[in-house]
């Protein structure tokens, strides 16, 4: 491992730390704005010139917030979750191709951390190991509430790594590579996955929501019993990790889809730079506006759609994409 | 306004709205399952808050910059009329607004002048008891006492809004013609001339 590589990988481990923290910031107010127009409201608009610098005043206010850790939790667990869930997003970001590769002063950067062979699982799996976050949150925090939030939120993920499993298996297959960037070069020479495998784009992104915990799949906060889920005994800063993660996962969430369905960065062209980051664009928008636009599903209707319809279907898709490829 | 007088709402448009049985068995079940998946509802509510943002059509006030206009029958903090006439307050002490007063929040005292006039020496509205129902306004006989439109009442002491000195128009504003005649409760309608009859004498 010569110097070079290790201060590229420091740089670029830095860079998508702050571009994604920041962004998980400039995403909460997207989503603020972009919910009020579609529910005809102004949204932030008193801080900076149309509320832009609200991001840095809920920065301040978070940062500077008493942390406060509440009688009867169990503190290190308590301390830790927080951490578990932001950590486990930008984890997942080591093994993600954000753009194609260009060159600085005659040095080729690969705009990813890690090239591993093993992209997409371990992308998957480090996200799912985010669930401990809420799951060990809400049990540290000796709140009834919290708990259920925990139960609830934990069940929801565990069942839908299932379905993001089985439905990413089978572009794997045809693909016959788990790096995220065989992916990309598969998909120059084949065209879109998604147009050889629509079932599976459409099941992974139904996950993608339950994965995130977006509505209509929300349930890891208790709305309808007024309070904040796993989150309730937190404050300060500690809630902002908690936020700060699951702003970053949908980042990377909505790189991940269209890297595996919509054909990546493309050939490596500028323009195939700018096709990737106005489609993760959109698959960012789209949280947001089934944000406002539909309800949140009941628990029990959320595990019927995933054992009863989602899993069914990815299997199926799996087994016939089998014979596809072997006729 | 025929329309809000019409009670018999039977046959006004109105009608059940027709929903189906729920399923029984499980073939039931899994055929509207199939039939809300297909049905693409969901398309529906997004492209209608998508439209509703393209229209762009904002009904938020910013309020510190922005206020909306105040009927004239609101009722917030109390005012205290002068004549037009002689700039004199138009209160003849006659107690009125403290006996119908339902929350027994004013306070009134009064005395005989030197020119055998009645006239009123304290006056105090309690705030923390007022329900503002209006009763003061519409039974006063002089409109003396009406209620403004002034709803931004933030103040370290309730107390600074119910001085007689506070509701009573300013002589300056009195002198500038200003003063703003109350349209609310017990105010005479614009049209009040056409409508008056004389009082019948001959009973």
């Amino acid at each position: 491992m010569d110097n070079a590589y290790l201060i590229e990988t420091v740089i670029k481990v830095v860079v998508i730390l702050l571009v994604f923290s920041a962004l998980a910031g400039i995403g909460t107010y997207f989503e603020r704005k972009i919910l009020a127009f579609m529910q005809r409201r102004l949204g932030p608009m008193n801080v900076g010139p149309y509320g832009l610098l609200q991001v840095a005043a809920d920065g301040i206010k978070l940062f500077t917030k008493e942390d406060i850790i509440p009688t009867n939790v169990v503190g290190p667990i308590f301390k830790i979750a927080p951490v578990i869930t932001a950590a486990t997003a930008f984890m997942a970001a080591a093994a993600i191709p954000f753009l194609p590769s260009f060159t600085v002063f005659g040095y080729e950067v690969h705009p990813i951390v890690a090239d591993i062979n093993i992209g997409i699982l371990y992308v998957l799996g480090v996200m799912a190991i985010g669930l401990f976050g809420p799951l060990l949150g809400g049990m540290a925090s000796a709140n009834k509430f919290a708990l259920l939030s925990a139960a609830r939120a934990s069940a929801v993920f565990i069942s839908y790594e299932v379905v993001t499993g089985l439905s990413v298996l089978a572009p794997i297959m045809m693909v016959g590579s788990l790096s995220l960037i065989d992916f990309n070069n598969y998909q120059i020479e084949n065209g879109w996955i998604l147009w050889s495998q629509p079932l599976a784009f459409i099941l992974f992104w139904i996950a993608a929501f339950a994965e995130t915990g977006r509505t209509p799949f929300h349930l890891v906060a208790n709305d309808h019993e007024i309070v904040d889920g796993f989150g309730t005994e937190y404050s300060g800063m500690r809630w902002g990790l908690f936020f700060i993660g699951e702003y970053a996962n949908m980042f990377f969430i909505s790189f991940v889809i269209p890297i595996i369905f919509l054909g990546g960065f493309g050939d490596g062209t500028v323009l195939g730079a700018f096709a990737l980051l106005g489609k993760m664009a959109f698959f960012f928008f789209f949280f947001l506006w089934t944000r406002a636009a539909w309800p949140d599903v009941r628990p029990d209707q959320l595990m019927w759609l995933c054992w009863k319809v989602l899993m069914p279907l990815a299997v199926i898709n799996v087994v016939i994409t089998g014979f596809v490829m072997m006729f | 306004m025929e329309q809000f007088n019409n009670r018999n709402v039977a046959d006004n448009g109105y009608f059940m709205v027709d929903i189906e049985d729920y399923p029984t068995d499980g073939w039931g079940r899994f055929k509207r399952v199939i039939e809300r998946t297909f049905r693409l509802e969901l398309f529906v509510g997004l492209w209608v808050v998508m439209r509703e943002m393209i229209k762009f059509d904002i009904h938020t006030i910013s309020y510190p910059e922005e206020k909306m206009p105040i009927g004239p029958r609101y009722r917030a903090v109390h005012e205290m009329k002068r004549l037009w006439e002689s700039d004199a307050e138009r209160c003849i002490g006659c107690g009125l607004c403290e006996k119908i007063c339902i929350s027994d929040c004013i306070r009134m005292d009064t005395k005989i002048d030197e020119e055998s006039r009645k006239e009123v020496t304290e006056y105090t509205i309690n705030l923390g008891r007022c329900i503002f129902c209006g009763y003061c306004a519409e039974v006063c006989p002089e409109l003396a006492i009406t209620h403004g439109g002034e709803y931004e009442n933030a103040s370290d002491q309730r107390e600074h809004f119910v001085d007689y000195e506070y509701m009573l128009t300013p002589i300056d504003t009195m002198k500038a013609n200003a003063q703003k005649e109350f349209e609310g409760f017990g105010a005479i309608t614009p049209h009040e001339d056409e409508r008056v009859t004389k009082t019948p004498l001959s009973y």
